[in-house]
């Protein structure tokens, strides 16, 4: 006999052993019944809530750890002083591959002596500018490592904003907090600030979807399949196994190279 | 309210139901997929800017021209220099995986003292100021007791400046003492001295020869400057040149040939002197050059005639008449003939018999200095520094003889006769050696019989090595001043024997020195300067730099643009202007030395009885037999027919293993009279009957955990056999037997 069928026959004989017990059967199934339902709806609910509030509020608590950067860096100050907006300081190299966060030969044109006197800047010069050391940045929008991202195709090719994917990070006067995701290593960034993945804006994420969102959009317009997520893949491989040639998946899913393999994104 | 089994049900499937509404499961889900990919032990390229920086390769001593690849400060890859006059773009194997030397685990991070017994590997780091004062200590003790010609040093090279340095130092500090690691180009230079009195490097045209006659010489096993050697080969396949290897064993080099010729071993000269026989008889030689360039032609021809004809030298070598008949006469006829030796890649000398029977056959077809032949190369003359002022230590000390008997009356014509310094030491029969300095080498390694030379270091008091890398000899030593490695450090290379042309590389820092370590030559300069008096001033120089800058003059700026400097007017000296020798010729039997011209075989070590088969080593581009080992790339190319596990295999051809009782991958116990080894035995068609071979290039106790304790040393199975006339080591093998293990 298998354990549900031992649990059912306890549950009979438990059920049973109450009714010999009473001596109206009727009043006392009521009465059981009353006894029973406030408790059950109200666990139900304290759990249900219990789990809602670790999902969404303490869980990203635990995930986060919170990380000042080692100086606080005002954008605003910086764009004024510059001519070529972004691209001053995050710029394209020679051979096409992009610079990212400044290293300490760019800054040490004007900060080779101390500039003002806020106490970052006086701490950037003596730590490491005058020690030649290179300020170790978080970065907020870093991928993980599996992921090829090419900026020059984004950038100079289909001629994206800095802003859609980074946001308005070049009008902020002090560096945010950087949370760093305790199992990944990662920022907080990339799935977003909101836990639930809900995002109102395109640079408040930096996940696949998100890629895939705006590789869709764009590749709809020259009637193009979309980027796939693995979940849209295995559907579409599926479809493609048990009714051969009804998908929509034909053409490559990458504008880059119309091929549809995942080695076009993930190195 | 009592709360019952059901209530606490309902808790769990409001729980899981909440769960599942919030973003906990699948936050994780993703969050445990990226961790996945996030482990430690991943290795993640860096990420920057790529930058690509010149340099020169000196791992081995081909003087290849790298263009190393940075991203930021971290070099990741070594690439060959495109219109470098040597290695155009191409690199070895060994050359590709430096960086594993660079940043490997076998790096000496800082000075280290010795603690202990030696060879413990037990060390304390001290100051570079320290270990520098306790060198100048131990040295100046050494010359106050007038034993100056005690001290010793043994260099890979004598040639650029820093062997230089070192060489001035021991000048001015009075000992004779530098000893050279020796190889074929010790014969060549020999040869070359006594055959046309000129104190040059060889250098081989091998771009313009077309039928390259080679005794056993590894063309694309590593010998001379390897990656020259692979474009010249794969040159004669595209030009329809002919390669005709003599050698024992089928090596890649005898598989890539046009003819693969098995011979004999140690009958080589034989052989050379049986092909000059032919060439004369059919008088198939160059008789403008024979008759006014040449001396001593018509003795030599007349003995040649005697007693090297076909027949006889067919019983010697081996080789059929015909055969040899056939091969005299392809190689007379050639428009561009070039016949070369240097067994497999030419580490040991070989005897000078040879050599000049070999040399004798590039005369008689005319093509000394020759387009398509064979150059005398002159040293660059850069080095051009004061001479130095010897107070009467150090005079006193330059007058002892050298410990290893060059230049003696016995060894008048060497210059360095490093394989007899074990013996010189243990025998104590001139005097002992009091410290020793080892730089740009690794003798405990690549010396033959290392119980005598591990014995003739122990009795040495002091040893320092100069060596990058915790190798045998820095494992024995009692101080270990590191120098930078090869890619951290500026260094003159000068030009690599084989090249027809002047050629010097410029090795440069492509990343800033990662540890604790000092140029050798700045060491030199501080050590002179801490000793004081005359060895101080013959160091004007504030640094290293400063004298290598000082030192190539107008090259230096050439060498930091292009990354060498090449002889910009070089040009082939006529046969008028060739000849140094007292007939003002080409001398074909020296009179310096009376038994040149006889083939006397070799007296390798072992009697027949005991030891009825013969063990010769091979090499193989694919195993590092120098100053490194080979880093772990290079070990995992290493075929499983060669090292398996810790095994090391010998080649056995079937017939021989099948007398022995001995099948494929059976162990063996392998004894000559130096040494034993425990080997698995594979089985080859490839090698003569009665023949076992062994590579080199393994059984290192040092160096990184891919490298140490597999196979064994050839060096520990053989030991050295001196030349008559050169006093070099002219052992090409050694008696051995075998029996199943």
């Amino acid at each position: 006999m298998s354990a549900l069928d031992n649990n059912a026959k306890e549950i009979a004989e438990d059920a049973g052993g109450e009714e010999l017990a009473t001596s109206s059967p009727e009043i006392n199934q009521k009465e059981q019944d009353n006894r029973s339902a406030g408790p059950v709806i109200l666990f139900f609910i304290i759990g249900l809530f219990a789990s809602l509030i670790l999902g969404w509020i303490i869980f990203p608590k635990l995930l986060y750890s919170k990380k000042k950067q080692p100086i606080d860096f005002n954008h605003v100050l910086h764009v004024a002083e510059v001519e070529d907006g972004c691209e001053s300081c995050h710029f394209f190299r020679e051979d096409g591959t992009y610079s990212g966060v400044p290293k300490l030969e760019q800054c040490i044109d004007c900060h080779e002596e101390i500039q003002g006197d806020s106490p970052d800047e006086i701490k950037f010069v003596e730590e490491y500018v005058s020690k030649g050391r290179e300020v170790p940045w978080l970065i907020y929008s870093r991928q993980p490592d599996c992921v090829f991202f090419s900026h020059a195709a984004h950038v100079k090719g289909a001629g994206m904003d800095c802003v859609t994917c980074h946001g308005h990070i070049g009008e902020s006067e002090s560096l945010k907090i950087y949370e760093e995701n305790r199992i990944t290593g990662y920022s907080r960034d990339i799935w977003g600030k909101s836990i639930g993945g809900f995002k109102k804006n395109t640079w408040d994420r930096m996940k696949m979807d998100d890629c895939a969102e705006c590789h869709r959009e764009k590749t709809a317009n020259i009637e193009r399949t979309d980027v796939k997520t693995p979940t849209n893949r295995l559907i579409d491989h599926l479809i493609d196994m048990v009714y051969p040639g009804t998908s929509k998946s034909g053409k490559g899913g990458s504008i880059q190279t119309e091929r549809d393999a995942c080695f076009v994104c993930h190195k | 309210m009592k709360i019952d089994r059901r209530s606490f049900l309902s808790f769990l499937i409001g729980g899981a139901a909440g769960t599942t509404l919030s973003p906990l499961t699948w936050k994780l889900m993703d969050d445990s997929a990226i961790w996945t990919q996030m482990w430690p032990w991943t290795p993640v390229p860096e990420d920057g800017e790529a930058s690509y920086v010149n340099s020169a390769c000196s791992l081995c001593s081909g003087g290849c021209g790298i263009t190393v690849r940075k991203i930021d400060d971290r070099a990741v890859k070594i690439e060959g220099m495109k219109g470098h006059p040597l290695n155009n773009g191409g690199l070895c194997i060994l050359g590709l995986s430096g960086l594993q030397l660079l940043y490997g685990p076998t790096r000496v991070w800082t000075p280290l003292k010795r603690v202990g017994k030696r060879g413990r590997g037990r060390w304390e780091k001290i100051s570079w100021k320290g270990a520098v004062s306790e060198v100048a200590e131990t040295l100046g003790d050494l010359r106050k007791k007038g034993q100056s010609h005690t001290a010793g040093i043994i260099s890979g090279s004598d040639r650029g400046t820093v062997p230089r340095l070192f060489d001035r130092f021991l000048t001015v500090y009075g000992s004779p003492n530098l000893m050279r690691t020796s190889s074929i180009i010790d014969s060549y230079e020999l040869t070359l001295h006594l055959m046309q009195g000129v104190q040059a490097l060889p250098g081989f045209d091998f771009e313009n020869a077309d039928f390259i006659l080679s005794f056993g010489s590894g063309i694309v096993d590593g010998w001379g400057s390897p990656v020259r050697m692979f474009r010249a080969n794969s040159t004669w396949c595209n030009t329809g040149g002919k390669v005709v290897q003599i050698e024992p064993r089928l090596s890649n080099t005898a598989a890539k040939s046009d003819k693969w010729i098995p011979i004999n071993p140690g009958t080589e000269t034989a052989l050379a002197l049986g092909i000059a026989h032919v060439i004369i008889k059919e008088s198939l030689y160059d008789a403008e050059f024979i008759n006014y360039y040449s001396e001593g032609f018509e003795d030599w021809k007349r003995f040649v005639l005697d007693e090297y004809g076909p027949d006889s030298v067919a019983t010697i070598t081996g080789i059929d008449s015909a055969t040899i008949i056939a091969l005299a006469s392809s190689f007379a006829r050639a428009s561009k003939p070039l016949a070369i030796c240097g067994r497999g890649q030419g580490t040991t000398p070989g005897s000078l018999n040879e050599c000049t029977a070999v040399h004798a056959l590039n005369a008689l077809v005319g093509n000394i200095n020759k387009k398509g032949g064979i150059f005398a190369v002159a040293e660059p003359d850069y080095i051009n520094w004061p001479e130095v002022e010897m107070d009467a230590r150090a005079a006193v000390g330059m007058q002892k003889d050298r410990l290893d008997g060059a230049g003696s009356k016995k060894y008048p014509f060497s210059r360095h006769l490093l394989n007899r310094l074990p013996q010189a030491i243990n025998s104590g029969e001139k005097y002992p050696l009091k410290a020793l300095f080892v730089a740009g080498a690794n003798p405990l390694y690549t010396m033959s019989d290392s119980k005598a030379v591990k014995k003739a270091f122990d009795k040495v008091p002091f040893v320092v090595s100069f060596s990058s890398y915790m190798d045998e000899t820095a494992q024995n030593a009692d101080l270990i001043l590191p120098n930078h490695a090869y890619l951290e450090r500026y260094e003159d290379i000068p030009t690599p024997a084989g090249m027809p042309k002047p050629v010097i590389g410029l090795s440069r820092p492509v990343v800033k020195p990662l540890f604790n370590t000092k140029h050798t030559g700045d060491v030199i300069i501080l050590l002179a300067k801490a000793m004081g008096g005359n060895i101080a001033d013959a160091f004007a120089w504030n640094s290293y730099d400063e004298c290598l800058k000082e030192t190539l003059g107008y090259k230096w700026r050439v060498m930091v643009e292009k990354g060498f400097w090449s002889h910009p007017d070089f040009f082939v000296q006529t046969h008028e202007e060739s000849f140094d020798t007292v007939s003002g010729k080409f001398e074909f039997a020296p009179k310096e030395t009376g038994s040149l011209k006889q083939f006397k075989p070799v007296k390798i070590e072992g009697d027949k009885t005991n030891y009825p088969l013969l063990l010769i080593p091979y090499d193989s581009i694919r195993l590092a037999n120098g100053v490194v080992g080979d880093p772990p790339f290079v070990m995992k190319s290493v075929d499983d027919t060669v090292l398996k596990g810790t095994d090391v295999f010998i080649e056995l051809n079937p017939k021989t293993a099948g007398e022995h009782g001995l099948r494929e991958g059976q162990l063996a116990m392998l004894s000559t009279p130096v040494g034993k080894a425990r080997v698995k035995v594979h089985l080859f068609d490839g090698i003569m009957p009665g023949l076992v071979a062994l590579p080199r290039g393994l059984g290192h106790t040092a160096f990184d955990d891919y490298l140490a304790g597999k196979g064994i040393n050839f060096n520990e199975l053989i030991g050295p056999v001196e030349d008559s006339v050169s006093g070099l080591d002219a052992a090409w093998g050694i008696r051995v037997k075998l029996a199943k293990a």
